[in-house]
């Protein structure tokens, strides 16, 4: 497996090294892995801390902007970051509003975060957290360590971020986070496995004829294989996945994320049977969003996410966002 | 009894067979993982012996809890955590002991073991380190041989188990059948015990 890198030790830092170079509006701390946003602590707003894996480009450094996030900690690829580094990105963006981790639902972010969580508070920062576990392809949480958080993590930062950005109090913001989180579904597919730079060979065979269903964002495989779909065939798979867990009666933010080696070209056309689906179903599509947003490194495929929105998460989806993963409004 | 010098030395023995195993748990994480754990142990105890070599504690409790500390700050994922805990609660367990004996080590792994269990938030045969642990722990009662059999062959006992904690268990059904990364690992410090007590 070819790969653009130096050596797999140092993918994550070299990386960073270029984010810094590519975005002066962020400070790159590379040694420490940590990015945030220029401007921060920001005087009487509520600082938003998120972080994972590497391997989810734009996901989560990408997202560090005015409108989203005020820092994110990258961890190695597909691990989550230490603890080291969400107290340290907490104390360097709290203004004294206090401070909200954004939490996917993994083992290991969760763990980390949770440490995080109690060591800031020994510095005197006030810290809340919001799991997010959007994943409808996993089993409940008594067969499984609960569902995984995926694509609805850009909802959720989005939305509060910008009303973080409002000046909205803590509670607010976390309120809203885990209303985005309770109205949030996803489903993803791949058609080919990730290789990891560790590792160098992909991380599970999938025959040129078949595809995994169900998959997270790890390169783990997923619960069921399948014979090769449709474009057509998957949307109705999917969303189906998706609505069955959501009221059809609110209109939805779409979110087609491409898993990082799916062109845009089959997106779009995806996103059009996606639209069909719901179109179909009676849902209304309040907003759509389509690319490559929560990756997987270079796992060909796609995931699905629908958030249902009342007027004011609307109004904070459409609010401005300035950031190197996601930008409008400015 | 057992002084600081020997839990220096398992640490080192420790990151040297996690060093040679790294390939082999980086194999055994693909298939229903995400093919790091190898890497990330390989990197956490490689820490842990940078460590304690730059300023070897004093007591048995002091080298354990650094050790966990310095694997907290340095794994990431699951594990630095689940293996942070163990020790440092092991450590805490030892208190300020210039020596503790093989019973006392027992009790005090055990505390670790019980630690990692509340916040995993899982019990043996979820398919995790606990598998490979907490046999481990009931051998050292017999002796350090005992508990490297005994935790092997619990990490070998996970190969049938549905993973029920971590990313494995969002295989479902498709988790069974590979032998669990963490419990081999797990495996793999009893076995450095063992060569140490020699």
């Amino acid at each position: 497996m070819k790969m653009l890198i130096n050596v797999a030790e140092t993918v994550v830092a070299d990386a960073l090294r270029g984010m810094a170079a590519a975005h002066p509006e962020l400070v790159v701390d590379v040694e420490n892995r940590v990015i945030v946003r220029r401007d921060a602590p920001v005087a009487d707003k509520v600082a938003l801390v998120s972080g994972g894996g590497s391997g989810h480009e734009p996901l989560h450094g990408g997202f560090v902007g005015p409108g989203m996030l005020d820092a994110a900690c990258p961890g190695e690829v597909f691990t989550s970051p230490v603890p080291d580094q969400m107290v340290r990105a907490a104390a360097a963006v709290d203004s004294g509003q206090g401070v909200l981790f954004l939490v996917k639902n993994y083992t290991g972010d969760v763990l980390n975060f949770q440490m995080a969580a109690e060591l800031a508070e020994d510095e005197g920062v006030q810290v809340a957290s919001v799991l997010i576990d959007d994943d409808v392809a996993v089993n409940d949480s008594t067969f499984t360590a609960g569902r995984r958080g995926t694509g609805a993590t850009l909802f959720v930062e989005k939305i509060a971020g910008a009303a973080a950005e409002e000046g909205m109090p803590l509670e607010r913001v976390e309120a809203l986070a885990r209303q985005v989180v309770a109205s949030s579904r996803s489903f993803g597919v791949a058609l080919g496995a990730c290789t990891t730079p560790a590792k160098g060979s992909p991380t599970f065979d999938l025959p040129a004829g078949e595809l995994e269903l169900g998959v997270g964002i790890h390169g783990e495989p997923g619960r069921e294989r399948r014979a090769m779909m449709t474009s057509r065939e998957i949307a109705d798979f999917a969303v189906d996945a998706v609505l069955a867990d959501l009221d059809p009666r609110l209109p939805v933010l779409v979110l087609v994320n491409g898993m990082g080696a799916t062109p845009l070209l089959e997106l779009y056309g995806f996103q059009a049977e996606v639209r069909r689906v719901l179109d179909e179903r009676g849902v209304a599509v309040a907003r759509t969003l389509v690319g490559n947003y929560v990756t997987s490194l270079d796992m060909a495929g796609c995931s699905v996410t629908l958030c249902q929105v009342d007027g004011e998460l609307l109004r904070l989806w459409d609010a401005p966002v300035q950031t190197a993963g996601l930008r409008w409004g400015r | 009894m057992l002084d600081a010098a020997f839990f220096v030395r398992w640490m080192t023995a420790a990151a040297a067979v996690i060093d040679r195993e790294a390939d082999q748990l980086t194999e055994l994480d693909s298939p229903i993982g995400d093919a790091d754990h190898g890497r990330n142990m390989q990197r956490g105890f490689a820490a842990v012996v940078s460590a304690l070599e730059a300023e070897p504690p004093a007591t048995p409790g002091a080298v354990l809890t650094a050790a966990g500390r310095k694997l907290i700050s340095s794994v990431g994922g699951a594990s630095g955590p689940l293996y942070g805990t163990l020790l440092r609660r092991a450590g805490k367990a030892f208190g300020e002991a210039p020596q503790v004996s093989a019973d006392e080590l027992r009790t005090g792994l055990g505390a670790g073991v019980d630690a990692v269990a509340q916040l995993g938030g899982s019990a043996p045969g979820d398919k995790t380190m606990l598998d490979a642990l907490v046999p481990g722990v009931e051998a050292l009662a017999t002796s350090f041989d005992a508990a490297a059999t005994a935790s092997e062959e619990g990490a070998l006992a996970t190969v049938p188990l549905q993973a029920k904690k971590g990313r494995a268990s969002y295989l479902g059904e498709r988790s069974i059948g590979h032998q669990d990364p963490g419990a081999t690992s797990s495996a793999l410090l009893f076995a450095a015990l063992a060569e140490v007590a020699k």
